[in-house]
């Protein structure tokens, strides 16, 4: 995926793009643009015209109503061409991920256990099929038996295989990724053609594509400017009556065309596909283009620490034993009490206590002989029962201090001391008890991902406010906070706190978004504005998100957010800039309308140009390059810099309002100084 | 020269003087804050009692509106029926007849509107009674009904969510007795005693140097121009209105009567910002608005001074400036400065003939009255603005990357379609209007009514054009100028005008609260590092780089036919 060519004019789909331009000609396509409709009965009124010139005099020469008429077809074309281009551009990506998964045999488990084979494409929601080694998983599932590693470079470009297992978080598997060890069954859980990249190859497809609150808000208000301009051009048939002045067609519907806003009109909805693609090219997947646009809105963002903020996981630096134990028995115990852990945290413990001990866990107690007591979030602590009956906890400082004090036990102020001094210091303590007293604290460090502090430095300047959700306790979470340059953080952090710091953001009238994997991650997906999952994730937190995201890369979100911003200000700076464009065609066609009977209109063509026709042609044709001049810009975006909004507003309005203003002047001139030539 | 340009600085300087402290009066009053007109309250509370209303009782967007319309159009009926039997009724020692009912339809419908475009001449065409109790009465409420719906606007941006937005009839009450009628008691003292009549006599005589006898109207007029100009109506008492030597007697008066016609204006603007509690966004607006204003008037005076060019081809000096048209107790900067204000608020009194400025001058007058929202009129200029910059806002919220916003309220596809709707009115109703007219000029030119279509332009060519478009284009704003030379007494222009007046007003209304009434009620969004702030000086140069575009766009053909093309061939 992620080598797929960037290039914006691949001769492929420019093809097949140009094929569509032909195709979108149908009115009953083009009304859903109102801006290009308008064009399209000007360009089928020019037919007439030329036609009718063909025999009939005083509406000048066919040669000049021919012209104006191909011309006028071009801009159509080219509008559709844009729209088509960026159409082709988002189903050629989506199709790629497709392609993975088409007509891949699947191990179909029939309800006697006999295993059939069948194509991927007869799958039904509900259905188990099995994946042993070697085996390419026909389409998205959830593993309901079983544990196996996975190749997912098909879908992310990251090389590593990864772990998936039944139940829990990781269960998850995607069509088109590869079987690489061991078996597994999985449950369909989509519908043929339901799936998240069916829905987004929908999505970037002109048929069903829905237009975006924002996007009919804007088609209004060019529509409105468009109603502007029929009434003025019709307004001047009468008024130019009065000055004894004849108009003809040609020169009327060129007036008409030039004014309306073509250039954003025409590349309006390949900015949205286009906004999309970009997306998809970032490997998330958005089950609406609303969701792209609302991204760009976000006020405030919710981070979980690992993996996002920190590298991995936080890894065991030191041991603390308490007053009174020696420091042997409390790694001992420590190691007991992780040795079935597979958290990053409990092997890290692991190996720090086997390097201490200078032995191999071969010299502890047979594994079967323990009963492990697996972490909980309630009680925010696990551990270990051995067959004597010593129980050994590990956990949060204040769930073992509560075990303690229950049994009656002290917390000695040292460990207390050690707690609050690896606390600060940005660490985690683990505080380790057997039989309810304490035996010490564990440090656990994070280390803070490289270039994190510049990314939220960037949000910050965006206005969007990072939030960094974390078990840890507040101390060593204040530490990370601010060593990583976030907002604010949530400590401690339950679902439920998720849940409802969302809730509180969103009744002080904010947008939040977030990322989650878990099942328990999929209410507080779901509250958000904008829910990005893993792939990785559970179904249901898929299912609950708007997006998902294929690398399974936490730091994504912010990308997305500049995918969105990025797709407004190109709706707006090409709105500007095709409105300011209106200046100067005004002044190449108003004179040259009016110049053989009032000479003295002269004097409003400031720009010299060599006579009527060549001014009216030089404004069409100008207004008709200006839309291929612009599909680049349209489908990669206008760069967005987090600069603050007014800083932005007057740059954006410098390059594309002043520049939209005076660029046409050039252009024009410069196309009248060819045409003349030819004239 | 110098002192010309000097007085119409003071007279400018001065109305910030009164203007700024008025609108922080302004906010206070609307808002419910104590100021020292608190001992009007018990009058008030007996105006309540007497029309029945209720003034505590909260009304949202729509009843406002409600309550507007349906005033208004009783206003519109009662006026109609009074203005045609004006002769069967008292205090009409003249004798003047009862209006014809297309001319009243014209007549109560401009007045209603606070337009006071008139196709009738005051001497004759009214009586005492209708003076006083038609126009002077709808030249108060009128005004009173644009500031209230301006205070419904402001109410919608005061708390952070609201639907509840006031009561109309309070807002309407006070506008009444805590500014128009105070003002308009020392306004009118100060012409009284500068020459202008209070009585109650019908015409006075008196033979000229000629021995010729000359018949003056006059009448209680004094009280009726104050209101004229401070409630931005500007229909005179006499036909020539504000340039007649018993109507404006002086270069005092003169300053008076501009003073009195931009303070309410401004006032409101700042009250804007006072009231909403975001003083810095009713300076920007401010400041936007006087630097439109600038942009219309330098040039307007430096056409003016600079005196005809046909008459210097003819070798004669114009060391004074154009003086056709203008009085000379006023001067051309005068007059000038007074063109463009009272194009650029709604007043459309004139102390000059415009006909006869300049056609730069022409241009730039109908430029004013096409934005209409530089200060604009009295309450309903700040709504006029209120458009383009939700318009701005749309367009700048894009290009920062968020969906736009206003004061922390989202603006979405149903505001935008309203400002869209009201953005189409104004060149629907100018163009549509002045095409029709010279559709009817060119091709019914011998259509059998009072004034025969060929013969409704004093001047043929480009500047007949002009008083067609300017006509209409007054119509549009409500703003009641006429360019003159154009024979508007007829079935034709009473009801065209009368139509294009109604809606005028009306909708311009309507849509700004509306869009104000939709967004109060969203949720408060707190403002953050990527949210564009209103009042800001780029947002104000991106309203007016709006203002500036949309109107050239709309009105440039027309301009260039009318007054750019008179104004090149003079060059010539």
């Amino acid at each position: 995926m992620r080598t797929q060519s960037n290039q914006l004019f691949q001769p492929a789909l420019v093809s097949a793009a140009l094929k569509q331009s032909f195709i979108k000609l149908n009115p009953r396509s083009m009304i859903k643009n109102p801006v290009m409709f308008t064009v399209e009965i000007g360009t089928a009124v020019m037919l007439a015209v030329s036609v009718y010139s063909l025999t009939a005099t005083g509406q000048g020469s066919f040669a000049y109503n021919a012209t104006i008429f191909v011309l006028l077809l071009l801009t159509v074309l080219f509008a559709n061409f844009a729209e088509a281009l960026a159409e082709a551009r988002g189903k050629a990506q989506a199709d790629s991920l497709r392609k993975t998964r088409e007509d891949t045999p699947a191990k179909f488990l029939t309800k006697d256990g006999k295993v059939e084979l069948r194509s991927s494409n007869q799958l039904l929601k509900g259905d188990v099929f099995v994946c042993e080694e070697g085996d390419t998983i026909p389409t998205d599932g959830e593993i309901i038996e079983g544990i196996a590693t996975i190749d997912e470079s098909a879908i992310t470009g990251e090389s590593a295989p990864v772990i998936r297992e039944s139940g829990g978080d990781k269960s998850s598997v995607t069509g088109g990724t590869k079987v690489l060890s061991d078996q597994i069954k999985v449950r369909v859980t989509t519908q043929p053609g339901e799936s998240f990249l069916d829905k987004m190859i929908a999505l970037v497809e002109g048929a069903s594509r829905q237009k975006t609150p924002n996007e009919i808000a804007l088609t209004i208000l060019l529509a409105s400017f468009t109603l502007v301009f029929i009434i003025v051009c019709i307004s001047l048939k009468p008024f130019a009556d009065y000055a004894n002045t004849p108009i003809t067609v040609a020169a009327l519907i060129s007036l008409f065309v030039c004014l309306i806003p073509t250039t954003i009109g025409g590349l309006l909805s390949a900015i949205g596909i286009a906004g999309m693609d970009r997306a998809l090219r970032a490997n998330v997947i958005t089950k609406s283009g609303k969701a792209v646009e609302t991204a760009g809105d976000i006020d405030t963002l919710l981070l979980d620490k690992t993996g996002t903020i920190t590298i991995g996981n936080r890894k065991a630096t030191r041991f603390y034993a308490a007053p009174g134990i020696t420091e042997d028995h409390f790694v001992r115990s420590s190691l007991l009490a992780s040795i079935s852990d597979e958290t990053p945290e409990g092997k890290s413990i692991v190996e720090l206590a086997n390097q201490i001990l200078n032995q191999n866990t071969a010299n502890l107690p047979d594994q079967s002989a323990l009963t492990f007591v697996k972490f909980t979030a309630e009680t925010r602590s696990s551990g270990v029962d051995l067959q004597d009956g010593t129980q050994i906890r590990k956990g949060a400082s204040d769930s073992i201090r509560n075990i303690a004090v229950k049994a009656g036990n002290e917390f000695p102020e040292s460990v207390g001391n050690d707690v609050t001094h690896i606390s600060t210091n940005g660490g985690t303590p683990l505080v380790v008890s057997e039989n309810s007293r304490i035996l010490g604290v564990i440090e656990l460090q994070d280390i803070i991902k490289p270039g994190i502090q510049e990314r939220f430095e960037r949000l910050r300047k965006m206005g969007v406010k990072t939030v960094m959700v974390t078990g840890d306790n507040p101390l060593t979470a204040k530490y990370i906070a601010e060593k990583a340059g976030v907002d604010d953080f949530i400590a401690e952090a339950k679902p439920e706190d998720k849940m409802n710091y969302i809730k509180h953001e969103q009744s002080l009238g904010k947008l939040v978004a977030m990322m989650g994997d878990g099942t328990n991650d999929a209410p507080a997906l779901a509250q958000a504005d904008v829910g990005v999952a893993m792939n990785s994730g559970t179904q249901a937190a898929k299912e609950a998100g708007n997006m998902v995201d294929l690398d399974n890369d936490p730091t994504k979100l912010i990308e997305i957010i500049e995918i969105g911003k990025q797709l407004l200000i190109t709706r707006g700076t090409l709105t500007t800039f095709s409105i300011a464009n209106d200046v100067a065609k005004y002044f190449a066609i108003v004179p040259a309308l009016f110049i053989a009977s009032i000479p003295a209109l002269q004097g409003l063509n400031i720009m010299h140009l060599h006579s009527p026709e060549s001014a009216i042609l030089s404004a069409v044709i100008f207004n008709a390059i200006i839309i291929p001049f612009l599909i680049p810009l349209a489908l990669k975006g206008v760069a967005y810099k987090p600069l603050g909004a007014s800083a932005l507003l007057r740059r954006n309005l410098l390059i594309y309002g002043l520049g939209g203003v005076i660029v046409p002047f050039i252009g024009i001139k410069a196309i009248d100084l060819l045409i003349a030539v030819f004239i | 020269m110098n002192t010309e340009l000097l007085g119409i600085i003071t007279t400018y300087l001065i109305t910030l003087l009164i203007g700024i402290p008025l609108g922080i009066y302004l906010a206070k009053v609307f808002a419910g804050e104590k100021v020292w007109t608190d001992f009007l309250l018990p009058i008030e509370k007996i105006i309540y009692r007497l029309s029945g209303i209720r003034q505590t009782e909260q009304m949202n967007w729509k009843q406002h509106m409600k309550a507007m319309l349906t005033i208004n159009s009783v206003w519109l009926i009662y006026g109609f029926f009074v203005l045609i039997n004006q002769d069967k009724l008292p205090l009409n020692p003249d004798g003047n007849p009862g209006q014809t009912p297309d001319l009243a339809f014209n007549t109560i419908i401009s007045f209603v509107v606070n337009c006071n475009l008139q196709h009738y001449s005051g001497e004759s065409g009214l009586t005492y009674f209708t003076q006083h109790f038609i126009i002077m009465f709808l030249q108060f409420v009128s005004a009173a009904t644009g500031i209230a719906s301006a205070v419904v606007l402001f109410k919608a941006f005061r708390e952070k969510s609201v639907s509840q937005l006031g009561n109309f009839w309070e807002f309407f009450v006070k506008s009444i007795t805590r500014l128009l009628l105070p003002l308009s008691i020392v306004v009118a003292l100060i012409l009284t005693f500068n020459g202008t009549p209070s009585s109650y006599e019908g015409k006075d005589q008196y033979i000229s140097l000629q021995g010729d006898t000359i018949a003056v109207s006059r009448g209680p007029a004094a009280a009726m121009i104050a209101i004229k100009h401070l409630g931005t109506n500007g229909g005179g008492w006499f036909g020539v209105n504000s340039s007649h030597p018993l109507e404006n007697p002086n270069y005092l008066t003169n300053m008076v009567e501009l003073i009195a016609q931009v303070i309410i204006p401004i006032a409101m603007v700042i009250a804007f910002g006072y009231f909403i509690r975001r003083k810095k966004l009713g300076w920007i607006i401010f400041g936007v608005m006087t630097f439109g204003m600038l942009l219309l008037l330098i040039p307007t005076i430096s056409s003016e001074l600079g005196g005809s060019p046909a008459i210097a081809q003819l070798g004669v000096s114009q060391h004074t400036g154009a003086m056709e048209g203008k009085e000379v107790r006023f001067g051309p900067a005068a007059s000038a400065y007074w063109s463009t204000v009272t194009t650029i608020i709604s007043t459309g009194s004139v102390n000059s003939m415009h006909d006869s400025t300049m056609p730069l001058t022409g241009a730039l007058q109908l430029l004013g009255m096409m934005i209409n929202s530089f200060y604009g009129g009295c309450g309903v200029g700040i709504l006029n603005y209120f458009i383009y910059l939700i318009i701005a806002v749309f367009i700048s919220g894009l290009m920062v990357g968020r969906t736009p916003e206003f004061l922390g309220h989202k603006v979405e596809a149903r505001e935008v379609k309203i400002a869209a709707l009201i953005t189409l009115l104004s060149p629907f109703l100018i163009l549509a209007g002045t095409a029709a007219a010279s559709y009817v000029f060119g091709n019914y030119g011998d259509a059998d009514w009072a004034v025969k279509p060929a013969n409704w332009l004093n001047n043929p060519g480009f500047h007949g054009f002009s008083e067609m478009l300017y006509e209409i284009t007054s119509a549009n704003a409500n703003n009641g100028s006429g360019f003159e030379g154009l024979g508007d007494n007829n079935i034709f222009w009473n009801i065209s005008s009368g139509i294009v007046l109604i809606f005028s007003r009306f909708l311009p209304i309507i849509g700004p609260i509306a869009i104000a009434g939709l967004l109060g009620q969203k949720k408060y969004i707190p403002e953050s590092a990527g949210t564009l702030r209103a009042d800001t000086i780029t947002f104000g140069i991106m309203t007016l780089a709006v203002i500036v575009v949309l109107t050239a766009l709309s009105y440039f053909p027309a301009l260039a036919l009318g007054p750019l093309a008179e104004y090149f061939t003079m060059l010539k």
